[in-house]
């Protein structure tokens, strides 16, 4: 700003030069700046005061207005003070979002990158199908594949358990199918047998029951791995698609005069691909992360946060208490307290990425 | 055979094993789909794996295109739901990408008042949980009547719910792409004779076509799919949309349908959206990462 300043010759013209720009600029600005202002930033505005509300669905009538409650409605978020809420725990709920974004976008990056690399080896046949294969998950609506996750979980007909059926079937009277017999609720019985007794074909992947597959992991249910199954499979193309991109503007000279000076692959891979790739990941990476965080779709249509509300995360929760309970005031009070841990965690991200930008070739 | 040449051929299998995995698991859910929708022997349920069951039919494609779906006592037909779907889908991106645009250029080319404060606000939006909008447009969209309906009850309201989710998206995205546009281009139109309107409709938005696309498709797919505020705001059946049809067919409610209509509903909605996203896909991925980078 400063810069641009400097460069207008005279004080007066430059005034008058910028007047007439802030003119012109607003000339652009003012139609959808007066509809953002009614559409976007009034209503969040009125979120706000709502937030110190105890705004319910009488009073929604503009002649009834709700009591000013100050606070209460963040103290009673922060403190559980929500008896009308089933298995409302706000500590719970942070910490299953946050071990569901970490676990999710970590797999995401593993995965994607490894599966980028693969598709840009040297000699590849195949790339170009495999390319329009692999975008696929991306390219399907969130919200659709999500209610093909739920069905494909139904513990009698789901894909998934007729597949463990077929996987059994294949393998019955072989070695591994020695001691071969039908499983119902392996998971909750979970032991590590020696001998390999068929895959359960009944698992009851998202009931109301609580099981817990790892037992060091007593907050995770099944119904966890279930839904980070699903958003593993639909969230690795993007960073595929991202990785892919990055990888192909690295110049193969680089590769050859490494090997030259007597560089491995191992060595490659880590003083070459991963410092170039990582400037193009790490925008990928919040990109993700916010989603992640946000993910309404898979929650809320597979497992719904089943069982006991354990696999809730802060979004569908919030929708709830709009939804089924027509708390107005509170969800708008707990939006804002979300807003602000996604600004946190967006801080940090942003902080991690400061502080190790030294690292980076390009 | 030399030994360079067999280290290559081991080495090409194992990379084909690899993504023919991944492969496997990518395409499991969508054959799955595909076979439960064509299983003609209307049994509600599939009980084994198999890619063709016997007998495969188009027959739950025709039920969910041309019989009515029992959502409403006289039934609601696939024609109106997609109507319905196309009004506000359509309608959410021509108001997402008019006014996006124009703000847009304005926050990309121009240093005035305000501006810092503008774009450090779209920021702060895009991190607003949708939830957090949803609950001040019900309210505020339940006060204002239109015909004595109110607005929060009417497509019309709907489309404005979606386009001020995705507005901030947009204004973002498309700043980041006009960024890159080189200033020279105008200027030469300027020169030329041309007003600043002409050369912003006749250089800079045709140069823009990528981003305005991307714009379009992303803010057309969000009212395509999206459920949580449709279910919320709007109470009339008949003013039900194809994702609100789809979830209430996909088991567990009182309209449950055969699993196979689900999946052939399932198809009939993703195909549009999949053909779009393959025809624009280089624009997608140099649009999310131009857009995300720059400042």
């Amino acid at each position: 700003m400063a810069a641009i300043a400097k460069i207008h010759g005279s004080h007066r013209e430059g005034l008058s030069k910028a007047v007439r720009q802030n003119l012109l600029a607003w000339a652009y600005i003012a139609p959808s700046a007066l509809v953002m202002a009614v559409i976007t930033f009034y209503p969040q505005i009125y979120q706000v005061w709502m937030a110190f509300t105890d705004f319910g669905a009488a009073n929604i009538r503009p002649e009834n207005p709700p009591d000013f409650v100050g606070f209460r409605n963040f103290v009673r978020i922060l403190t559980n003070d929500m008896p009308a809420i089933q298995y409302y725990d706000f500590g719970r709920l942070l910490l299953f979002n946050v071990v569901w974004t970490v676990s999710n976008v970590f797999l995401h990056v593993v995965l994607g990158v490894a599966i980028a690399l693969a598709l840009n080896a040297k000699g590849l046949l195949f790339r170009r199908v495999y390319r329009v294969i692999f975008v696929i998950p991306w390219a399907l609506p969130s919200y659709i594949t999500a209610l093909v996750w739920h069905n494909m979980f139904d513990q009698n007909y789901g894909a998934i358990n007729l597949l463990a059926a077929k996987v059994n079937d294949l393998f019955r009277g072989t070695f591994l199918g020695a001691a071969y017999g039908p499983t119902a609720d392996w998971l909750s019985q979970f032991t590590w047998t020696p001998i390999y007794s068929g895959l359960p074909e009944r698992t009851n992947w998202l009931s109301g029951a609580v099981i817990i597959p790892i037992d060091f992991l007593p907050f995770l249910p099944l119904a966890f791995y279930a839904v980070l199954i699903a958003n593993t499979w639909l969230g690795w193309p993007f960073m595929t698609v991202v990785a892919t991109g990055a990888l192909q503007s690295i110049p193969y000279e680089l590769y050859e005069a490494a090997e030259v000076d007597g560089a491995g692959k191992w060595r490659q891979f880590w003083s070459i691909t991963l410092p170039l790739l990582r400037p193009a990941m790490v925008p990928a990476i919040m990109l993700g992360t916010i989603w992640t965080f946000n993910q309404f779709n898979v929650i809320y249509f597979i497992s719904n946060g089943e069982p006991q509300g354990m696999t809730e995360i802060l979004v569908t929760q919030a929708y709830k208490i709009i939804q089924q309970y027509q708390l107005y005031g509170l969800a708008a009070a707990f939006s804002i307290v979300v807003f602000f841990i996604l600004l946190i965690i967006t801080l940090i991200n942003n902080y991690v990425t400061k502080a190790t930008e030294a690292y980076d070739v390009a | 055979m030399s030994p360079k040449l067999r280290k290559a051929i081991l080495r090409q299998i194992g990379l084909q094993a690899f993504l023919l995995l991944v492969t496997a698991v990518v395409m499991f859910p969508v054959l799955w789909v595909v076979s439960m929708a064509l299983d003609p022997r209307n049994i509600s349920r599939p009980n084994e794996l198999q890619l063709i069951p016997p007998g495969a039919s188009l027959e739950s494609f025709r039920v969910i295109l041309f019989e009515p779906f029992g959502l409403t006592r006289e039934g609601i037909y696939f024609g109106t739901l997609l109507k319905n779907s196309l009004v506000v889908s359509l309608g959410t991106a021509v108001m997402t990408v008019a006014l996006g645009a124009s703000a847009a250029y304005a926050f990309s080319r121009f240093r005035f008042i305000g501006r810092q404060v503008g774009m450090l606000s779209f920021i702060i939006l895009l991190m607003m949980p949708s939830t957090g909008t949803m609950v001040p447009l019900f309210v505020l969209m339940s006060r204002i009547e239109i015909g004595g309906e109110q607005l929060r009850r009417t497509l019309f309201g709907l489309m404005i719910a979606y386009a001020s989710s995705a507005l901030p998206f947009a204004i973002w995205n498309l700043k980041g792409y006009f960024d890159t546009i080189p200033k020279e281009l105008e200027e030469a139109a300027l020169i030329d004779g041309a007003s600043l309107t002409g050369a912003f409709f006749r250089v800079i938005l045709p140069l823009s076509l990528p981003a305005l696309a991307v714009t379009i498709l992303f803010s057309f797919m969000s009212g395509w799919t999206e459920f949580m505020m449709a279910w919320v705001f709007l109470e009339d059946p008949e003013r039900t949309t194809l994702a609100m049809a789809l979830r209430s067919i996909s088991g567990g409610g009182q309209h449950s349908a055969p699993w196979s209509e689900f999946a052939a509903m399932s198809i009939l909605m993703s195909l549009p959206v999949l053909v779009l996203f393959f025809l624009f896909q280089r624009w997608i991925v140099s649009g999310l990462t131009v857009g995300g980078v720059k400042g």
